[in-house]
């Protein structure tokens, strides 16, 4: 079973909808915040988008598990792509948060000196930023520092503060962009894994073999996360090699949320790479990550020895955190590519093959900058026409609890299913649950509610919304009870009735 | 804005029992607010028999024991508002809470009885390292997917955590056909009472290992497998301990955590121990009028203990409404009365050596009835050990018991008459000894 879109719905069906040879003028590989950004950009000219996913939701990858930090641009190297993105994506956001209504913050950053000697490196930092055009960047020292934030280790003797820095929801990001590229016309081919890519015999396009069937387009953009060396090395003959750089996280309870009011970095030492302690978009703690290069494209598990570091490294930044406020731990994997830099553009030695290749940090907060970007040159390429109907605008899921008595009273009285609470902590309603099915590219798993709303993923964990979840679930899907996974196929929640042995 | 004289948050066990008591006690106006479809609480989903031994001298099971509650409560015509959600509480007992019919709305209360109960600690709180895959869950809520929805999590299952919970749940996967290869406990002691580790595991073949733990959760989509490893006495694992055990399942009984948000936020002083609001032998909090029971004041082994001690909250905060209505004058009074109370005749209770924590945490001799039950939990397993209960410096009590583990709760009962006659006692101290 599959799961597709048409106009912006979710329809099941066996197989791929249009069968074989579907046809497109643009596909794009992968529906990460990088795939959905470039799908959207791409939805405003006259232009039939297709976008294969080989899982069964959006943001599925990367994109899931990493900081959620939406980066000043002071740490790439100046004169990158990295640097021009990441500076351009920071600069979006803020007016993409409220076209798309997604929750961002603006809350600020700072990097941590922890060693006199270490000055040159935070001024190298501060040079970097300027030369980036990062603004409002300065070097503190003294009583100042525990002014802009209080809880900040004994030993800090400088800091790096950069205003612009901000937090982000990456699934609200991810979803906001995948929805709104749905209402104007992109279509979503869920668990449609690509197999193989070979260019027409005309040389104007990409015959694109998945287990779903076949699909042709004119273009093809490579947004496949830390798959996208193997789609590139289909095409081209310049190779390159993507490394699954594993991170570790934990996130902690909201009780632990004001613990920092920025996102803290720690500058790079002999000892590696630091960990960030950051308050989360909605309140939680959040410190990490690792940095692992490992083999294993699907290896997100945790380690004992990797959340240990992830604590001890996190307390050199803050004072007293509390570990025993650990509500779940993840791993994600970044996309490392050796030349240290995006990959994007379309390949030199295969015309109208495009890539987004290497995309690690800052990704998420280019993610914007870059859709923009390669849709221009998508555009422009095929000379397509702009939309006149382009809907820019997208409104997300009420939640009745950041509403006013007066708004939830007249919200419940429309629709009673506001007025029952499904997961109590975080007061998130069956009301919100049904929007969040049965909106464009809308939940059809577990998790796929969870990161949409919010069900789940307080202190309890779901211990007490899951029996509840899957019940809208098999009611607003239609779906056997049986059928519900966690998130891919295979991840089914029950196995069967009682007695049954 | 509703005024109603008692409003008990939660309808299980502590709150019908409270709410019963309440109208034994001769207020006419006693409210249930009740967020799950009916009342009952988490007993509707425990259809194992073993309960109201005590109350009523008979086995019932977890809906039967709870159904002759609901009963009582109807003939005494408790009100009760299903589907509600209680989103807070203030200082001075407001409520806000939220149903489908009403929408949102507030009540003041004369007197609350918080009854919230608790929840499970999640895998997150353990922070076991490995994948994320399905088939991780509380032993509560594969509890409530087997005996009130029908489903099966899993076959093949693994238990990590040995509460009453995860016990019970050892028993009924196997009743219900899976296979439960092991449970495994942090601790060198369970947690659970001794008659469900006999009943629910050594009547099943069902190993038991102590000082084990889980290190790593294997599986991308599905559970397949665990890696158990045993550990030290500072619960570290021990190398070349480990040992993969393939299953799809792993069942988590690792702690109940009374559910006090609302308390907190209502700025209601918390103990450490139980994680439950402190109170006196009223069952009083900080908060005039607020009282606590049942689980969410600290977590109890059997049903029959939160029936009584609810029904002392109940009939304390009935009390409390009649004074309150008596006197016209009312509020501050009433307020100065509380406040000279606390400074004047209270007796502090501590508990040290081997007990965790006391409830109640303080007594007022003037409010105390003949009798009271403290209630706690030891920190280990004692062989042939007692209690000592100290007024003062002065040993007063000596009880001795066979056995006392952290899984039961134990009790002492107070006199009146004892520390009337003891004069003048500033500090009550309970400990293990000898």
């Amino acid at each position: 079973m599959t799961f597709s879109t048409k106009d912006g719905r979710i329809i099941l069906q066996g197989y791929s909808e249009r069968g074989k040879e579907t046809m497109y003028d643009v596909i794009i590989i992968g529906a990460g915040v990088i795939g959905c950004s470039v799908a959207r950009e791409l939805s405003r000219y006259r232009l039939d988008i297709g976008v294969l996913e080989k899982e069964e939701d959006v943001c599925s990858g990367t994109s899931k598990a990493n900081s959620g930090i939406v980066h000043a641009g002071f740490d790439a190297a100046p004169g990158s792509v990295k640097a021009k993105l990441n500076v351009e994506g920071n600069r979006m956001m803020p007016k993409l948060a409220e076209e798309l209504d997604f929750d961002f913050k603006q809350n600020g950053s700072v990097v941590l000196c922890f060693d006199e000697r270490d000055l040159g490196k935070l001024e190298e930092l501060y040079q970097k930023g300027i030369e980036n055009g990062v603004e409002g960047l300065r070097i503190v020292r003294g009583e100042e520092m525990r002014e802009i934030e209080p809880e900040i280790s004994d030993n800090v003797t400088a800091l790096l503060y950069a205003p612009t820095g901000g937090i982000v929801c990456p699934f609200g990001l991810t979803i906001a962009m995948a929805e709104n590229a749905a209402t104007n016309g992109a279509e979503f081919h869920f668990q449609t894994e690509v197999t193989s890519i070979v260019p027409l015999e005309n040389q104007e396009g990409y015959h694109i073999e998945t287990n779903q069937g076949t699909f042709e387009a004119k273009i093809v953009v490579n947004a496949a996360g830390i798959y996208s060396d193997v789609f590139h090395n289909m095409v081209s003959e310049e190779k390159i090699s993507i490394t699954p750089r594993r991170g570790q996280y934990c996130l902690l309870d909201k009780k632990a949320g004001n613990l920092v009011k920025h996102t803290v970095f720690q500058l790079p030492t002999a000892l590696g790479k630091g960990v960030l302690v950051t308050p989360t978009v909605h309140g939680n703690l959040m410190i990490g990550p690792t940095a692992e290069d490992i083999l294993d494209k699907e290896d997100t598990a945790t380690t004992a020895d990797g959340l240990a570091e992830v604590a001890a490294k996190a307390g050199l930044s803050v004072k007293q955190i509390p570990r025993n406020m650990v509500i779940t731990s993840f791993s994600g994997l970044r996309a490392h590519e050796k030349g240290d830099d995006f990959i994007i553009g379309e390949a030199a030695d295969a015309p109208g093959f495009f890539d987004a290749a290497g995309i690690e940090s800052p990704g998420l907060t280019s993610a914007s900058a870059i859709g923009k970007w390669l849709a221009e040159q998508i555009g422009s390429k095929l000379e397509a026409e702009k939309k006149t109907d382009f809907c820019g605008r997208r409104r997300g899921i009420v939640r009745l609890a950041e509403l006013s008595m007066e708004e939830q009273n007249q919200l419940i009285q429309k629709n009673p299913a506001y007025g029952n609470v499904v997961c109590r902590c975080e007061t998130i309603t069956e009301g919100e649950i049904v929007d969040a099915v049965h909106r464009p590219v809308g939940a059809k798993t577990l998790d796929g509610v969870k990161r949409r709303t919010r069900a789940g993923m307080g202190r309890c964990q779901a211990g007490f919304c899951t029996p509840r979840t899957m019940e809208i679930l098999e009611r607003e899907l239609s779906m056997q009870a049986l059928n519900i996974c966690k998130n891919h196929e295979g991840s089914e929640l029950l196995v069967g009735y009682p007695k049954e042995s | 804005m509703e005024n109603r004289k008692i409003v008990i948050i939660g309808g299980g066990p502590a709150g019908l029992a409270a709410a019963i008591a309440a109208k034994k006690a001769g207020v006419d106006d006693v409210l249930i607010l009740e967020r799950d479809v009916r009342l009952g609480g988490i007993l509707n989903q425990c259809i194992h028999n073993g309960f109201g031994l005590h109350t009523f001298h008979e086995e019932l099971t977890g809906p039967e024991y709870a159904e002759r509650f609901i009963q009582e409560a109807k003939a005494y015509d408790v009100e009760a508002w299903l589907n509600t959600m209680v989103l807070s509480l203030s200082p001075d007992r407001q409520i806000t809470a939220m149903n489908r019919e009403k929408g949102v709305f507030v009540i003041q209360a004369d007197a609350v009885i918080l009854a919230m109960g608790c929840r499970e600690r999640p895998r997150g709180a353990l922070n076991i390292p490995g994948t994320r895959p399905a088939g991780i869950y509380s032993a509560g809520t594969a509890q409530r997917l087997v005996n009130m929805e029908g489903f099966m999590p899993g076959k093949e299952v693994v238990i990590l955590g040995s509460g009453d919970i995860g016990l019970i749940m050892a028993r009924r996967m196997t009743l219900e056909g899976a296979n439960v290869k092991v449970v495994a406990e942090l601790m060198p002691y369970s947690g659970g009472l001794k008659r469900n580790i006999v009943q629910c595991l050594d009547d099943y073949g069902i190993p038991l290992k102590l000082s084990h733990t889980v290190i790593e959760i294997h599986g991308k989509e599905r559970v397949t497998g665990v890696t158990l490893a045993q550990v030290d006495e500072r619960r570290r694992p021990i190398p070349g301990t480990e040992e993969f055990i393939s299953c799809d399942t792993l069942l988590l009984s690792v702690g109940l955590i009374p559910e006090n948000e609302l308390s907190v936020q209502a700025g209601i002083w918390m103990e450490a121990a139980t994680q439950g609001p402190q109170v006196d032998e009223s069952l009083s909090t900080n908060l005039a009028g607020v009282f606590a029971c049942g689980n969410v004041l600290h977590v109890h082994d059997l049903v029959d203990y939160v029936s009584e001690e609810a029904a002392l909250a109940g009939s304390r905060a009935a009390a409390y409404v009649r004074k309150m209505c008596a006197q016209d004058t009312a509020k501050e009074t009433l307020e100065k009365e509380n406040t000279e109370m606390e400074n004047a005749e209270s007796i502090l209770l501590h508990a040290t050596d081997g007990v965790r924590y006391t409830v109640p945490k303080r007594i007022h001799l003037v409010q105390m009835g003949d009798k009271l039950t403290v209630r706690f939990r030891v920190a280990d397993v004692y062989k042939d050990k007692a209690i000592h209960v100290y007024y003062d410096d002065r040993l007063v009590r000596r009880i001795p018991k066979r056995v006392m583990a952290p899984g039961e709760m134990e009790s002492v009962v107070l006199l009146k008459k004892d520390l009337m006659q003891a004069e003048d006692v500033k500090n009550i101290t309970f400990s293990i000894g000898d």
